[in-house]
């Protein structure tokens, strides 16, 4: 076990991959000599080569195009974003040509190419450098998305990506890059937990809280904060945001029988919605109360001194569960 | 502006290592060999790529574009019948399509748009399997390994990045073959063409552009997309272009070889316009009476590139009766062969909808299929209750 920033963790990951597979290769602006914007690629490029970490040029969509030619040459590209915000230009590849070509092609194509985004809020950036666009990625078949929520996971779900036959998109709460955490770097990826695989962070008896990335801190916190008050919430790290890991959110369900569910994204058409229908749709009969969401609003991310509104924090968090447990709350009095 | 006299220019001559050289064009002459009237043109720099091309082969050529506009005369005739849903005719664009597609080596790899039908008739496809997506039976009628030739991409332009990613694998392989991507006029005017070109010459990948001005994006005209001709936007990239005319067979694909082994070498990237007119409709949904000229269709076929190629031959005296009869029968076979192959196309079945979607299972998915399997268990016969779910 190392003591080990989520960034590091990353950074080691990614020094795993390269060294075990020749096919992979790094791809993305500014990764090369600066080591990426959040440092997460320091130093490959000076010991795998500028054909293995390759710098290109400012041109999210010819980023994630050329990886789909190098995919049909068989190597394994692991793109990175910059940011978040910078997703757009790219998105007709990714959803178009990176999720579709194993089917059009029945199989005969594979693209296993993983995405890395630095997403998510809570850094003071300017516009684009915060955003949640998640859902647009667990709305289209054939892409696999994850987000990572610790320096472990981090760790061993970057090779898993990797190692994945499918595409992965590979979200990385950039306001968690300088938390550390214990990292086992000799764990093998065969005895790590599957990237399909939901974890429960802390057990719980009165209310499910499902979070993911850089949320699941605070709902642990959450969950801590509520303890003193006597309430019991059992907090699930989603980890693979498409597909869902249903039976261990039904699991905790029907233990509990209330559900709230976080996430910094805007509301509408947001994970917290399957999450919401997928529960209701398997444990109609065992929900005591409607399932809550504590989200983003449905604005475009506000400039940075507003951002602590935006952004789901201990507290609204608390107050969604006391929502889903009847007890007074800021909604008291509202119908529906 | 299309000219029918015979180009005088090129690319300037440069190898590997003379970038600066070979990043200068000479200008936007249009390259042609063959004139609209089958009179074989000298030009000094073209004439040695296809110097080899023998008789034989000169007829061979003829053979494959006469068959290509067989296929579409005959897809046609099936969307007309109901047969296949839509079909992207190329009539006109054959010598654009055979010339390049036959300068091209088996392990080299091709990234065609929807209309290259011709070109992935060259590189093996079998006839039926060209049609296949176009009939709803399947998203790509073939294994893109088998012919290094990727599926027909359908969303304009985004195959130029594919081949441009291709070709780096192959730098980074230390292999000596070529990617090549196709495309047309309008996609030009796509942000994907436009960074493939960034990429390509940023890392001097083996990759060769070829775009088929077919002088129309469906309703609109090459003007909209380009106030220059559009080899000439290829040097802002860094990239040697050539303006050939894609009418004329021999002229694509000495162009096309002077391309490929610029690459092959280590030369980097290649542009090349061949400027050809799609002489039928976008698709077979399309009315082009509608946004074209009758008279611009008329001074076009004049420049037929099968009838000028056929009266060459006749110049040389290789136009004989058997060659004729030859040629006739082998198109008669082929349309033959794709028609039997598309009437008999085996039909996919209702589960194989979920097939492929992900390399390795996926829980959401497989309770989907999980459902529907049973729920056309329910109709008894899963075919039977799938017709009557797809006839409602």
């Amino acid at each position: 076990m190392t003591q080990m920033t989520f960034a590091r963790a990353i950074n080691s990951g990614l020094r795993k991959s390269l060294e075990n597979d020749p096919k992979v290769i790094l791809m993305g602006e500014d990764i090369g000599t600066l080591g990426g914007v959040f440092r997460v690629t320091d130093g490959l490029q000076k010991d795998f080569g500028k054909h293995r970490v390759v710098d290109t040029p400012l041109a999210e969509s010819g980023i994630l195009g050329t990886a789909v030619g190098l995919a049909y040459r068989g190597y394994r590209p692991v793109v990175e974003i910059q940011f978040d915000g910078f997703i757009y230009p790219a998105f007709d590849q990714i959803v178009s040509q990176v999720a579709k070509m194993h089917y059009r092609t029945q199989g005969a194509v594979k693209m296993p190419i993983t995405i890395r985004v630095p997403f998510g809020g809570g850094i003071g950036s300017p516009e684009h450098h915060s955003e949640s666009p998640e859902a647009y990625f667990t709305h289209t078949s054939g892409l696999r998305v994850i987000s990572v929520s610790n320096p472990q996971d981090a760790h061993t779900m970057i090779q898993q990506a990797i190692a994945s036959d499918d595409p992965v998109l590979y979200f990385e709460p950039k306001r968690r890059y300088h938390d550390k955490g214990e990292v086992d770097e000799t764990l093998d990826l065969s005895a790590a937990l599957s990237m399909e695989k939901a974890r429960v962070v802390t057990e719980g008896t009165d209310v499910t809280l499902v979070a993911y990335g850089p949320l699941v801190k605070t709902a642990r916190d959450a969950a801590l904060a509520a303890a003193d008050e006597g309430v019991s919430i059992e907090v699930i790290d989603l980890r693979s945001l498409a597909p869902l890991d249903f039976a261990t959110l039904e699991a905790s369900v029907r233990k509990t029988g209330r559900l709230v569910i976080t996430h910094e994204a805007s509301q509408t058409g947001g994970l917290g919605a399957e999450v919401a229908a997928g529960i209701t749709e398997r444990c109609f009969y065992h929900l005591e109360a409607a399932p809550v969401r504590v989200t983003g609003f449905d604005v475009p991310y506000p400039y940075s001194k507003l951002e602590m509104h935006h952004l789901p924090g201990l507290d609204r968090i608390l107050d969604g569960v006391d929502r889903a447990l009847g007890r007074p709350n800021s909604l008291s009095g509202l119908e529906g | 502006m299309f000219t029918d006299d015979a180009g005088k220019g090129g690319i300037a001559a440069g190898g590997p290592g003379n970038s600066a050289e070979s990043n200068r064009r000479t200008g936007g002459d249009l390259v042609q060999l063959i004139t609209p009237g089958g009179e074989r043109v000298s030009n000094p720099e073209f004439d040695s790529w296809v110097q080899d091309v023998s008789d034989e082969q000169l007829a061979s050529l003829y053979e494959d574009m006469v068959a290509i506009r067989r296929i579409d005369a005959e897809a046609t005739a099936l969307q007309r019948q109901g047969e296949l849903a839509l079909w992207p005719p190329l009539l006109g664009q054959e010598a654009s399509q055979i010339g390049s597609a036959r300068a091209l080596r088996d392990d080299d790899f091709v990234f065609p748009s929807y209309r290259d039908n011709g070109v992935a008739y060259v590189r093996g496809v079998q006839p039926a399997d060209i049609v296949k997506a176009w009939r709803g039976n399947a998203l790509a009628g073939w294994d893109p390994y088998t012919v290094n030739v990727a599926t027909q991409q359908i969303i304009i332009g985004a195959q130029s990045l594919h081949a441009t990613g291709y070709a780096m694998g192959i730098q980074n392989d230390g292999a000596d073959s070529v990617a090549v991507a196709y495309f047309g006029d309008g996609a030009t005017s796509e942000g994907d063409v436009n960074e493939a070109m960034v990429f390509a010459a940023s890392f001097q990948a083996p990759v060769v552009f070829i775009c088929q001005n077919n002088h129309w994006a469906i309703s609109e005209p090459v003007m909209l997309q380009s106030h220059i001709q559009i080899a000439d936007r290829a040097s802002g990239f860094g990239i040697p272009s050539m303006r050939v005319d894609g009418n004329d067979v021999l002229a694509v694909m000495a162009a096309t070889r002077i391309a490929v082994d610029r690459a092959r070498r280590g030369g980097g990237p290649t542009f090349i316009e061949a400027v050809t007119y799609r002489m039928g409709p976008h698709t077979t949904a399309d009315d082009p009476t509608r946004y074209r000229d009758a008279n611009e269709l008329e001074d076009w076929a004049a420049k037929d590139p099968i009838e000028r190629l056929r009266t060459l031959l006749e110049r040389k005296g290789l136009l004989t009766g058997e060659l004729e009869a030859a040629v006739a029968a082998h198109a008669d076979a082929v349309a033959k062969e794709l028609r039997a192959g598309t009437i008999n196309m085996a039909e996919p079945q209702p589960l194989d909808i979920f097939k492929h979607v992900y390399s390795t299972p996926n829980s959401t998915l497989d309770r989907q299929q999980d459902h529907y399997t049973r729920y056309l268990a329910s109709f008894g016969d899963p075919a039977e209750a799938a017709s009557e779910e797809g006839a409602r």
